[in-house]
């Protein structure tokens, strides 16, 4: 038992990587242990290790922390990146919850019947473009500061950088129009910690590939 | 200016729902101001009030607050309704998450098409008893005590009432296998604040009805 927080998902990003995020960049180092075929999913539950039957599942200081919002606010907070006050939080809140709900639009993208890719991506890119992106360029060029909120790094910068690297795997030049995200997302990639995630062979997961979809659905349906 | 909390949704039970029923059951008085036409909700956006040109909005504290879960999280740390550690927190986030997902399925049934109504009304009583009940059941059963988390009232309690209530409107006998959630309705609903909220002429919503479908399509182009 190695006292390291240990994960079970299939092996790719879906709702798990927002969390990959936060332990690496927290510098705390995890295990994984990945669901390859539905017999993995059946154990899991069998077991009554998941809770309300699904995954994400993380093994952590006792306790088998399911549902993705409860895990990742257990990580903000047990490694200091959700602010200093309650006010300090209810804007993470805000902004990370606004992410969340981006991510689950460039998240979702690899797993549609090609019909509904285009209109799809349509969607998204101008989500965005128009609707996330105009709110933490004018955020951070309000204040001024390096980081969303307060001074100092927060979950709500390590799940920024997270989607502007997803949005742009899509369309590189998605930040054209935002110079203050363009410098944001250059420094929160000097973070050291941040910088060994973004490195290979790290254990941050790849864009799905098409190949795969019909295997990971297969997990689940 | 009031210094109540002011709620900005249209005059349903919709993403604010959950936050009317927290807000009540602290026992905070609330203003509302109802979004009726899509000009309403233009005007909100034009205004530049609406973080990400959605509702709900709450205006609380001197902040507009957006995004249903972090003005939830707000008023439960404020009122004393999130746990008194770390630990306790993340057990009322798992349940609360729980209870979304369940209140999710059933906020959207009115808006769909016949068929795919009754199918999903199925879905969400399955999830209901197979996948939530029991898991609120046995964590009461668990540990004998009146709450869900820590020996008192939290969020995820009222939470846990809401879905109950939700959910026996779609079938009246949904908690008929689940003897200690039928003991925790009765007794949250007894709950001074709560049951203030539970009586007629209180701010809680109604089941919303074809003909409000039709305007909640019209204010939101859906």
């Amino acid at each position: 038992m190695s006292g390291k927080p240990k994960l079970h998902y299939f092996n790719g990003r879906g709702r798990m990587e927002p969390i990959r995020w936060l332990l690496a960049a927290a510098g705390v180092e995890f295990e994984e242990s990945f669901l390859e075929k539905k017999e993995d999913l059946t154990k899991l539950q069998k077991d009554g290790s998941l809770l309300f039957q699904q995954v994400p599942m993380v093994e952590i200081d006792g306790m088998k922390l399911v549902q993705t919002r409860a895990i990742a606010n257990y990580i903000a907070t047990k490694y200091n990146l959700y602010g200093k006050d309650m006010k300090e939080r209810a804007l993470i809140d805000m902004y990370v919850e606004g992410m969340f709900d981006l991510n689950e639009l460039l998240m979702t993208y690899g797993f549609l019947p090609a019909d509904k890719k285009e209109e799809h991506f349509a969607n998204m890119m101008d989500k965005a473009e128009n609707r996330y992106f105009p709110v933490f360029e004018k955020v951070l060029k309000d204040h001024g500061n390096d980081f969303l909120v307060g001074s100092q790094l927060s979950r709500a910068d390590i799940q920024l950088l997270e989607i502007i690297l997803m949005a742009e795997e899509w369309k590189p030049d998605t930040l054209a129009k935002f110079p203050v995200l363009q410098s944001f997302k250059a420094r929160l990639s000097n973070i050291p910690t941040i910088k060994k995630f973004l490195q290979p062979g790290s254990q941050r997961k790849p864009l799905i590939q098409a190949e795969e979809v019909p295997k990971i659905i297969s997990i689940f349906y | 200016m009031a210094g109540k909390p002011k709620l900005h949704y249209t005059k349903g039970r919709g993403k604010m729902e959950s936050i009317r029923w927290l807000l009540a059951a602290a026992g905070v008085e609330f203003e509302e101001e109802f979004i009726e036409t899509k000009e309403d909700l233009e005007k909100l956006r034009n205004d530049g009030v609406l973080l990400f040109q959605q509702v709900p909005m709450v205006e609380i504290d001197g902040m507009r607050m957006v995004q249903t879960r972090a003005i939830l999280s707000y008023i439960a740390a404020k009122y004393n309704l999130y746990g008194k550690d770390l630990k306790e927190r993340a057990w009322i986030d798992m349940y609360v998450e729980g209870t979304t997902d369940l209140m999710g399925m059933i906020m959207f049934l009115p808006f769909q098409q016949a068929d795919t109504k009754e199918k999903n009304l199925a879905l969400i009583i399955e999830r209901a008893t197979t996948r939530y009940f029991p898991v609120y059941e046995k964590a009461l059963k668990d540990h004998g005590q009146d709450y869900l988390v820590g020996n008192k009232l939290s969020w995820a309690d009222v939470h846990l009432l809401e879905a109950i209530l939700m959910a026996e409107e779609c079938k009246p006998d949904v908690l008929s296998a689940f003897p200690l959630l039928q003991a925790f309705k009765g007794r949250i609903s007894n709950i001074p604040t709560i049951k203030k909220f539970l009586q007629p002429g209180s701010q809680r919503k109604p089941p919303t009805d074809e003909k409000f479908v039709a305007v909640v399509r019209k204010i939101f182009n859906i």
